[in-house]
């Protein structure tokens, strides 16, 4: 049994550590993982506008992602959901199936929910684009999210960034009062631990109090 | 996927000329094309996006009829308090179909041309007549059991997917044209081609043309609309058959009724068939089998789906009992 556990050092957030993990194992036939992984430095996240190498072919967009501004040069092949993650470092939103039929993918486009494998980045110029990262705030959480966290509506928590983002649009949307309506609204997303029953009743809690 | 050039059209002559080039491709909401591309079963060396194309309104026209244009998005189309009202077949048909953030996404003129989900189509190491015409078809012998049962051929049995284009057809719908030679309009029943020897030909568009809109006759007086859908799950799934039936009852007859099928046609099936036996008859229970055989008199199943046959028929037979009750 661990004696006890070591907190990360507060410049390292879990995204940073766990990108540094990945550099390390780069690099692992060379030498011992672990004095590679302490010496590694973290990956920052890209800077807005910053293109560190050039990329063949690209072409320029201009994105306005949770109230941000950002020029980017674009592969035109690069799929909204590929732009978000890779290039802006947006990770939040999750690359579930690739082909629009899982949801983890689930960002909003002018305040309507989408599937972000399914769309180019260059397609969204001038759109406003929301991620988990833009819907609440640590302190200031979106009720759907606080609600989550009530209810418990995830096991390993892979598709709850789609399914909060979806739930999150459907509050907007013509729906019926029942648990059943609620199911057919979200059937786009899929979790393969079974959470359903908490996450409708997440979804029905905030429906509930508005 | 491939690389492609991008170009976004500021007006529909600038994105017709765009698309009269070789190997080019309207994108939409992208939600077919995009899906195929990384499959590599879509290859285009152009695309023209068309998502700022001032085709986004429904409207009524002043003869009655209703005007929807082409980059219409599928939930806003079901969700229109005209196409609710006037059209139901058509909102319950959309509200059907796939999640709500592809409806979100996915346009009238998109859907209209929605590829088949026949597997084999779908992977490119496979033989597909659609795909690859000439290269064989590996449904026929292959896993077909949600595959076409009316309109087949011995060179394709892929299914069209659409729910939309099932109550369109239901709903005699017109659709709209415009391309280098000009603009025309192509009734829905003579749009879907059936497979024959080349099954890569979908529809009659001419390479270059660009759907703008759909037009649907002025909704008819005192008529019921149901689309009754038949899937392997209760949500998010194509259809294994589909019904879309809109009828007019008056003193216990039949005196008006368009019948549709989806889910077991090469093409929407609209059942000219069923609409004879149906027509001007007293609404009974043994009428609507005696309809839903006549439907389902050319059906030539495959190895594992002959089941659609009797399905179909309890799908049209309740669906009428539904709009006539």
């Amino acid at each position: 049994m661990p004696s006890q556990k070591k907190p990360l050092p507060a410049h390292l957030s879990r995204r940073s550590f766990l990108s540094s993990l990945g550099a390390a194992g780069v690099v692992a036939g060379a030498g011992p993982v672990l004095a590679t992984a302490q010496t590694a430095t973290p990956v920052a996240p890209m800077a807005a506008g910053s293109t560190p190498e050039p990329i063949e072919g690209a072409i320029p967009v201009s994105l306005r992602v949770n109230g941000k501004q950002l020029a980017l040069q674009v592969d035109p092949r690069t799929t909204l959901l590929d732009c978000l993650r890779e290039t802006m470092s947006l990770t939040g939103t999750k690359k579930g199936c690739d082909h629009g039929q899982c949801g983890a993918c689930t960002v909003h486009v002018n305040g309507r929910r989408i599937n972000s494998c399914l769309t180019l980045a260059v397609m969204h110029e001038e759109d406003e684009i929301t991620t988990i990262e833009g819907l609440g705030q640590p302190g200031s959480l979106h009720p759907v999210q606080a609600s989550f966290l009530k209810r418990d509506g995830y096991q390993c928590g892979y598709c709850t960034s789609g399914q909060i983002m979806s739930a999150a649009a459907l509050l907007k949307e013509k729906c019926g009062p029942s648990d059943a309506d609620v199911k057919e609204l979200m059937s786009g997303n899929i979790c393969r631990c079974g959470a359903y029953p908490n996450i409708v009743a997440a979804i029905q809690d905030v429906r509930q109090q508005a | 996927m491939e690389m492609f050039t991008y170009t976004r059209a500021a007006g529909v002559p600038q994105a017709i000329e765009g698309g009269t080039q070789a190997q080019a491709k309207f994108i939409a909401g992208g939600t077919t094309l995009l899906d195929l591309m990384k499959l590599n079963v879509e290859r285009p060396s152009r695309l023209i996006d068309i998502n700022r194309l001032p085709l986004d309104q429904v409207e009524k026209l002043p003869d009655g009829r209703l005007k929807i244009g082409a980059l219409v998005r599928n939930s806003d189309l079901a969700h229109h308090p005209a196409v609710e009202s006037d059209y139901s077949v058509l909102s319950q048909a959309l509200l059907q179909g796939a999640s709500a953030q592809l409806r979100n996404m996915a346009t009238t003129g998109g859907n209209l041309l929605q590829r088949t989900r026949c597997m084999y189509f779908r992977n490119e190491a496979m033989a597909c007549n659609k795909r690859t015409p000439g290269s064989g078809c590996s449904a026929i012998e292959g896993d077909n059991r949600t595959l076409a049962i009316l309109g087949t051929s011995k060179d394709c049995i892929a299914t069209n997917p659409s729910d939309m284009n099932v109550a369109l057809t239901a709903l005699e719908a017109t659709i709209h044209i415009q391309g280098a030679k000009g603009e025309r309009d192509v009734s829905i029943s003579d749009f879907f081609l059936v497979p024959g020897s080349t099954p890569q030909r979908e529809t009659v568009l001419e390479p270059g043309e660009l759907i703008t809109a759909v037009t649907l006759p002025a909704p008819k007086a005192g008529s019921k609309h149901i689309y009754l859908k038949l899937r392997d799950r209760a949500s998010y799934e194509f259809a294994l058959s589909s019904a879309a039936i809109v009828a007019v009852v008056n003193g216990g007859k039949l005196d008006y009724v368009r019948v549709a099928l989806g889910g077991v046609g090469t093409r929407p099936w609209r059942s000219l068939e069923a609409e004879r036996v149906l027509h001007g008859k007293a609404v009974n229970a043994k009428l609507f089998e005696q309809a839903a055989d006549a439907a389902l008199h050319s059906a030539q199943p495959q190895s594992q789906n002959a089941f659609k046959i009797p399905l179909a028929k309890r799908c049209i037979t309740h669906a009428l009992t539904l709009a006539t009750a």
